[in-house]
């Protein structure tokens, strides 16, 4: 076992893993901060994404130990004063989740799209979140809220 | 996945301590092959070294090639006004965006999937791959399956590209994992025409007969005609060998399209 260190929406947090913890296994087991979900493990479904120093990866695809001293946003640390997020609130005016399975990983691979791409077009929302899978299908709303969200961060 | 022990490497002859010491060590730098390859149970090493911190990471163009460091992400290179755009159009189509954030050149190298895309820019371009001991030209650098001339303890330091005159990458990926079903890099190079394919073989390799063609006529008409044999072409459940081939030289043809 090893001792990792982090920073986790903002709050320093440690922990005791072994060298094959994964850092979605940390988030999740000794953090206990399940907004961040496992899919399909295979670093294909994107359900796991979270920001390590601002750009967004697979938490799945990455060890726990990688992530020693970085900064680590999940979708738990979107919302600030019970706000939310403008990425969250225009998943939820544009009815962009339907199970909602997919929806943590999307938020935060949107907002790392928007983030890189202020006035993305459609095409670009498409493309970029290629490693976001939602299994009901409910794609054509994601890219509408995408489309909000960016609106509304870029003003 | 196996346990193991981890390491983190301050630098390229720290990383290669680390791994002579370890009883049957690897290196990694952005893991998004060796993670999945570790849960599969495919390897089990004592030790994964990360090159993360060693500080292989960076871009630098002087003018007549561009090198990049081996732990520089897809997403930095495919972002960088210092790469030629073909070679920037080769990391942006790599994966997807979260792939891209993490996975790096010299792991794509090293790794040498029969169906990644950098081994063929590599030798399209007649890059250099520079390591903790030596430089390997990658005409001599990508020897078969999941294989390369990489010793035992050598690490990979650097890609060097030089500048071509022309060059373009064409890749029909296939819809599930984005590597390529076949990609084709053509380049117009100090030493000729080049001609890079892979996902049709077991590893990335030049072709011959569309280096010919090239040479003595540069346009995507003077590949019409040219019939790749399926001898050596993979074949699985997404494409025979016979449909392999003849992507093979649609790709081309694109390429040479795309590189004017």
């Amino acid at each position: 076992m090893a001792t990792v260190s982090m920073t986790v929406n903002g709050q320093a947090v440690s922990g005791e893993v072994e060298g094959r913890t994964l850092l979605v296994q940390f988030l999740r087991e000794n953090l206990n901060m399940t907004g961040t979900h496992v899919g399909c493990d295979t670093s294909q479904c994107g359900a796991c994404v979270v920001h390590i120093n601002g750009d967004s990866m697979k938490s799945c695809t990455m060890l726990a130990l990688e992530a020693e001293g970085a900064q680590v946003t999940t979708i738990e640390g979107l919302a600030q004063g019970g706000e939310m997020h403008p990425m969250q609130q225009a998943f939820q005016d544009n009815h962009g989740l339907q199970c909602g399975f997919c929806t943590p990983g999307m938020v935060m691979s949107a907002i790392d799209l928007v983030a890189k791409n202020p006035n993305p077009d459609e095409t670009t929302i498409r493309e970029q979140l290629e490693g976001n899978i939602c299994r009901c299908t409910g794609y054509h709303n994601i890219v509408k809220a995408v489309q909000q969200a960016a609106k509304t961060m870029g003003g | 996945m196996y346990d193991f022990n981890f390491q983190s490497a301050s630098s390229i002859d720290d990383a290669a301590a680390k791994l002579s010491a370890a009883s049957d060590g690897t290196v990694m730098a952005g893991g998004q092959t060796l993670i999945p390859v570790l849960k599969q149970r495919l390897a089990n090493p004592s030790d994964v070294i990360s090159l993360a911190g060693a500080g292989l990471s960076g871009i630098t163009n002087n003018g007549d090639s561009v090198t990049i460091g081996a732990t520089t992400t897809h997403a930095e290179v495919a972002g960088s006004s210092d790469v030629p755009a073909a070679l920037r159009a080769v990391a942006e189509g790599i994966g997807d965006a979260q792939v891209r954030n993490r996975g790096t050149i010299g792991g794509s190298m090293a790794n040498n999937d029969p169906a990644a895309d950098y081994p063929a820019a590599a030798l399209g371009l007649g890059a250099t791959i520079t390591t903790n001991q030596r430089d390997i030209a990658a005409d001599d650098f990508f020897t078969g399956l999941f294989d390369t001339a990489l010793n035992d303890g050598e690490i990979i330091k650097s890609v060097t590209f030089p500048n071509a005159t022309k060059a373009a990458y064409a890749k029909f990926p296939s819809p599930a994992s984005r590597f390529a079903l076949v990609g084709v890099f053509v380049a117009q190079a100090a030493d000729g025409v080049r001609v890079a394919v892979t996902g049709a073989t077991d590893c990335a390799h030049r072709g011959p007969m569309l280096e010919s063609a090239l040479s003595a006529n540069w346009s995507a008409d003077a590949l019409d005609g040219i019939t790749i044999p399926t001898d050596h072409i993979n074949a699985d459940i997404h494409g025979s060998a016979e449909y392999r081939a003849h992507l093979v030289i649609v790709m081309a043809k694109r390429a040479v399209a795309a590189a004017g």
